[in-house]
């Protein structure tokens, strides 16, 4: 798997394995003395059957290639990554991967959490699940927490 | 044509993903906008979207402030409630 450099944003359609894509970038940051790296999944909920992620095209990848390029501003990083599923997931299955390669870990560790906090209150996706099941069952649409906006705007005043 | 594209909730309240209005004047503003998706859609969709939370893109670049919308044939207007992802 050959990774662009130093930023790799991809949406995905379908499932990735976590594993292939950390070692591709490892591969790919031979110099780097750390990564750091974040997988988002679906929790394990008895309620919930299945997870749905939208997005629009015109927006969704651009801007979560200028987050990705604000981090790499920021910090002093070899490379990241930024990986977003989308359609229907189901329990266990990664939503999302970042990961972020630097000469020194607190940056790789900094960056990448940047990136997550961009990522779920700022990049262009809709989530919503489905509950119960049968006539009962149906569709609830996720807004962010106010924790969730929380960790994002303390990064606007370091 | 205009076309409008209804994402997250939005797009259950107007029971489709997106559609196209014929532009009966040169352009049409925000306002022209509600009054259209009023009439020709549903009153909770076009509530839903008077939300400030609710944000507008015009062929892909999100407005500063969607009252400033102007949009003509061809145009694709997004309409964008609260986010998230990861």
């Amino acid at each position: 798997m050959k990774l662009s450099a130093p930023a790799d944003v991809r949406i995905l359609e379908n499932g990735f394995s976590v594993g292939e894509a950390l070692a591709a970038f490892n591969a790919g940051h031979p110099v780097s003395g750390g990564i750091a790296s974040f997988v988002g999944k679906v929790r394990p909920d008895g309620e919930v059957k299945a997870l749905e992620l939208t997005h629009y095209a015109p927006l969704t990848l651009p801007g979560m290639e200028d987050i990705a390029g604000r981090a790499l501003e920021r910090w002093q990083l070899d490379g990241i990554l930024a990986w977003h599923r989308i359609g229907t997931l189901t329990s266990g299955q990664p939503i999302v991967l970042v990961a972020a390669a630097a000469r020194h870990r607190r940056a790789a560790f900094d960056a990448t959490d940047f990136v997550m906090d961009h990522l779920k209150s700022a990049a262009w996706f809709w989530k919503r699940e489905r509950r119960g099941s049968g006539p009962n069952g149906g569709w609830h649409w996720i807004t962010p927490h106010d924790a969730d906006y929380a960790a994002r705007n303390r990064w606007d005043s370091p | 044509m205009i076309r409008i594209v209804y994402l997250g909730m939005l797009a259950d309240l107007a029971g489709r993903g997106e559609s196209e209005f014929g532009a009966t004047t040169e352009e049409i503003d925000w306002a022209d906008l509600l009054a259209l998706l009023e009439s020709h859609m549903n009153r909770h969709l076009a509530d839903a979207i008077r939300a400030d939370t609710v944000k507008v893109a015009l062929n892909g670049k999100v407005l500063l402030d969607r009252e400033d919308l102007s949009a003509k044939h061809g145009d694709e207007i997004a309409l964008l409630p609260p986010v998230s992802g990861g």
